[in-house]
């Protein structure tokens, strides 16, 4: 076998530190060419940075690269590094990597992307300066590095009972030749110690005293506080405004409009607040009287949108499915739905399904501080998604991206809300009218909700078919979204949803998918956790729920059956949905749950499950509901495979109870749309879920021999439609649309 | 106009106005960062100091309404983070995000320091005004009861107590 030449750009570098240790720069340039613009050796070149760095005192300094949001990155990936380092992970202190993406490859949190991403690249940075250590350790003293051993930081050779330290032997280290990463060998699994361990993680300790870690407790000599008052109608514009009369208010030190533009996600027009305090703006802009530009988005609400859908909805199923329209994608027809529903004995089943705008609600409100001094800006940002804050924040100060240093901040929560740097945009706007003066913004909670970027509405008008023998052989969706087609629902994450993919498609013979737009939205929408799976798995696995009811069939014996029968091949060479690994968890969340035992009157079990960001999760969900529509969650049981290796067990455990618990919240809150502005303003008008109300959620794993995926998302959407066909099972009310306070359900 | 407060064992003055809420001046006027903003309007908890013993809602209590009532925020909960919640909480590793969490100790500490035993009933009563917006509020519960009875022996907490190691 021949091997292709290619140009590793990869590399470490070491360097002695004086009085013992190293540092340990590395170079990711391939590593994560993915997340490069232009690729491998695209703009910027190779810059190595510190990476990993030994002190004389015995610590190990490992920088965390991407922006920690409560997913745990921030612990997880230098586990993976100090695994194949070989040290002790109580020798670790670990560091918040700033901004710098040509330097330390693609930096987010999102899309649960940062483990299948990392894993692998963080072994070989680990290996490689463990391996260097060893050839160190090996010319000082003589010996083959075959007779070598390392634990705890250390080299040992047994038979002449010698040791150092990683640090004593960075001098020599930092002279030896470093293997290629992409070839450096790595170790087995079963010799992993600090992989596979309940970690904790790295902040807890600050936490739980109070420390100020958060990006809102970050602060600066001399700064100055800002709030920003947009319109209710996003982004309309400033026609006036008292700012004379604000400026004479206590604390005030200027008081001015931003003109912004058009484009929802960065600067939107405004009226910023500067003040000593933030109590002080805030008091202020309780005295704020702005009149607001019309706007054409003021007459949208969520009543037209329904309307609209229910037209466009019934429409498309008076006819069977044509041919997609211009620009849409991921309609799949396959067979033929009207006749396979036209034969004797089928039972046909017909729904309309509808999921609300809901917000993400990070507990955090938005903020980041500021400083444009010397034509340079400095910005210290909650942010999930760095890179592009660099955009929208040098549009917003007028500066060049490289003049930009943005600090990853701790943030209180993401779910995806912090994807989009609007907040960024407008504390560099801030920022650009007090230069030199460091500020910083914070919003209030009705900022927040009233300015996110919800997670779209969407409408579906479903028919399905099962046979004489229960067996279902008809599926049609039709999806009403909003547009344009490569537009806003695209930009919310559900171009991960398309009928190409989504199951049933496969394993069914007659399946049509497509998709009608409502038109234009003026309502800002973003990728929320699990975006596209949080909303259609709720349609989907509810709807497949009552085709098992339809043809008189158990839902799980009636899901497994349809899993291990595809009507059609899996695409060739694809990494898409695999239904051995999708059966081994329903089994096991079967097993688990006692799916089928018996349970008292007005008690029930529901199943779903979801292919979701690379992991397969199926959830049993136990429902109690009492003669006056009050529910509790009993117990919800999951499994789910995410590959062969959980990296942190106990912080998985966590994020699987988290998403569960967030995607049983998802059921009770809906912001609406009225003239164009979003109703609901704080926690008391959109509900979140609550202690009494969470229920217990026990996680099992089925560790299967494939790569390690992400978990920050996964676990979430299946819960909603397991949670309704419980409801259906306990009551006998299918619930087609949420919040479920619309059908009369409230909590227990 | 000048007030003075105990906070944290500590009796200290601020010249600030009375209806200032007791949160900002304990974040921005005394610098205790601990104590967050999440709602305003005490609905989420984040917020929650103890007065007199008693859990409230620092971001709805006007600092002209203090008086001479001691208030004790996370900081001043234990020395070094001692006390059984603070403890418990790390062993079961609770934190997602983190942001809710001095809030949530804040209220378990209150209903520990009256109800040293309490039942699931009870802790969903002196919890329910604390929101967690990641979702760990089985962690929260389990942490709760571990504080209150040592060492819990269930099957959710069984890969969290490793955490401790």
């Amino acid at each position: 076998m021949t091997k292709m030449p290619v140009t590793r750009r990869s590399f470490i570098k070491i360097t002695a530190l004086a009085g013992g240790g190293m540092v340990v720069a590395v170079n990711m340039d391939d590593l994560f060419a993915q997340g490069r613009a232009g690729g491998p050796g695209g703009p910027g070149g190779p810059q190595a940075m510190a990476f990993v760095k030994f002190t004389p005192d015995g610590k190990v300094t490992i920088i965390g690269k991407n922006p920690e949001v409560g997913q745990g990155v921030k612990t997880e990936l230098p586990m993976i590094i100090a695994e194949e380092l070989d040290v002790d992970w109580s020798s670790v202190v670990v560091e918040q990597a700033d901004a710098d993406q040509a330097r330390y490859g693609q930096q987010l949190a999102a899309g649960s992307f940062t483990t299948p991403q990392n894993y692998t690249p963080m072994r070989q940075i680990g290996a490689a300066v463990r391996q260097t250590i060893l050839a160190a350790a090996a010319a000082r003293w003589s010996v083959p590095a075959t007779e070598l051993t390392t634990a705890s930081g250390k080299v040992m050779h047994a038979a002449s009972k010698r040791s150092a330290t990683y640090g004593e032997l960075g001098a020599e280290a930092a002279k030896m030749p470093v293997p290629a990463l992409n070839t450096v060998p790595l170790k087995d699994p079963k010799d992993f110690k600090i992989i596979g361990k309940p970690t904790r993680g790295v902040d807890t300790p600050a936490v739980v005293t109070g420390k100020p870690i958060f990006s809102i407790d970050f602060t600066l000599p001399g700064m100055l506080h800002a709030v920003y008052q947009k319109a209710p109608v996003f982004g309309a514009k400033v026609a006036s405004a008292n700012l004379d009369e604000i400026k004479k208010m206590s604390g005030v030190k200027d008081a001015f409009v931003l003109e912004g533009g058009t484009d929802l996600t960065a600067l939107l027009p405004g009226v910023a607040i500067v003040a000593d305090s933030w109590y002080q703006a805030n008091q202020a802009r309780k005295q704020l009287k702005v009149t607001w530009a019309d706007h054409p988005t003021k007459a949208q609400s969520t009543v037209g949108f329904q309307t609209k859908a229910d037209e466009l909805g019934k429409a498309a199923l008076a006819t069977p499915q044509g041919a997609p329209p211009q620009g849409a994608t991921g309609w799949r027809k396959d067979g033929d739905v009207a006749a396979a529903l036209a034969q004797p004995g089928v039972k046909t089943v017909e729904a309309n399904y509808m999921y609300p705008f809901i917000p993400h609600a990070p507990l955090e409100p938005q903020n980041c501080a500021a400083q444009l001094k010397d034509g340079k800006l400095e910005l210290w940002a909650p942010t999930q998604m760095p890179g592009p804050a660099l955009g929208v924040a040098a549009g917003a100060a007028g500066v060049q991206q490289n003049a930009i240093v943005l600090h990853i901040m701790k943030t209180g929560g993401g779910f995806g809300r912090r994807l989009t740097n609007d907040f960024v945009a407008e504390a560099a706007a801030i920022a650009k009218q007090m230069s030199p003066t460091p500020i910083k913004l914070l919003w209030t909670r009705e900022d927040d909700m009233t300015h996110e970027f919800y997670r779209p509405a969407g409408y579906h008008y479903m028919r399905g078919g099962v046979d004489a023998k229960g067996k279902l052989i008809a599926w049609r969706n039709h999806h009403v979204t909003f547009g344009p087609p490569s537009g806003p629902q695209r930009y919310a994450g559900f171009s991960n949803i398309n009928g190409s993919t989504e199951f049933p498609a496969r394993f069914v013979q007659n399946y049509e998918f497509g998709d009608s737009i409502v038109g234009s939205l003026g309502v800002p929408v973003g990728a929320l956790r699990a975006p596209g799976s949080n909303a259609f798995s709720f349609v989907f696995q509810s709807f497949l729920d009552e085709l098992a009811h339809a043809a008189g069939r158990d839902p799980m014996e009636f899901k497994l059956d349809v899993l291990a029968n595809p009507a059609y091949p899996a695409p060739q060479g694809g990494a898409g949905f695999n239904a051995e690994r999708m059966i081994g968890v329903m089994k096991l969340v079967a097993e688990k749950s006692g799916w089928g035992k018996k349970l008292p009157k007005g008690t029930a079990m529901g199943v779903a499950f979801q292919f979701s960001h690379q992991g397969y999760f199926a959830e049993v969900a136990q429902v109690t509901v009492d003669s006056q529509k009050r529910i509790k969650v009993d117990k919800v049981w999951v499994a789910g495979d995410i590959g062969s290796q959980v990296i942190n067990p106990t912080h998985a455990e966590n994020l699987v109870q988290g998403g569960v618990v967030d995607g049983i919240s998802h059921m009770f809150q809906e912001i609406t749309i009225v003239d164009g502005a979003a109703v609901q303003t704080n926690f008391n008008q959109n509900p979140l879920i609550r202690m009494s109300q969470a229920p217990p959620v026990e996680a099992h794993w089925v560790k299967s021999n494939n790569p390690p995926t992400g978990l920050g998302e996964p676990s979430l959407p299946p819960v909603l439609p397991a949670v309704a066909n419980a409801i259906f099972a306990a009551t006998g009310t299918r619930v087609r649309s949420m919040p479920l306070t619309k059908h009369g359900f409230r909590w227990a | 106009m000048p007030f003075t407060l105990t906070v944290n064992g500590k009796a200290t003055t601020v010249d600030v106005p009375g209806d200032m809420p007791l949160l900002w001046v304990l974040r921005d006027v005394l610098n205790l960062k601990g104590t967050k903003f999440g709602c305003g309007i005490a609905q989420c908890g984040a917020c929650t100091v103890h007065m007199s013993g008693r859990a409230v809602r620092s971001c709805q209590t006007p600092v002209s309404k203090v008086g001479n009532a001691a208030i004790t925020t996370i900081e001043g909960l234990s020395e070094n983070g001692t006390h059984a919640l603070q403890r418990a909480w790390q062993e079961l590793d609770v934190p997602q995000c983190g942001y809710c969490q001095s809030g949530q100790i804040m209220s378990a500490a209150a209903l520990l320091a009256t109800t040293p035993k309490p039942t699931d009933a009870q802790i969903d009563t002196a919890m329910n005004g604390n929101l967690c917006r990641c979702g760990t509020y089985v962690r929260i519960r389990a942490a709760i009861k571990l504080a209150a009875n040592g060492p819990v022996r269930e099957t959710q907490t069984a890969s969290a107590r490793g955490a401790a190691e």
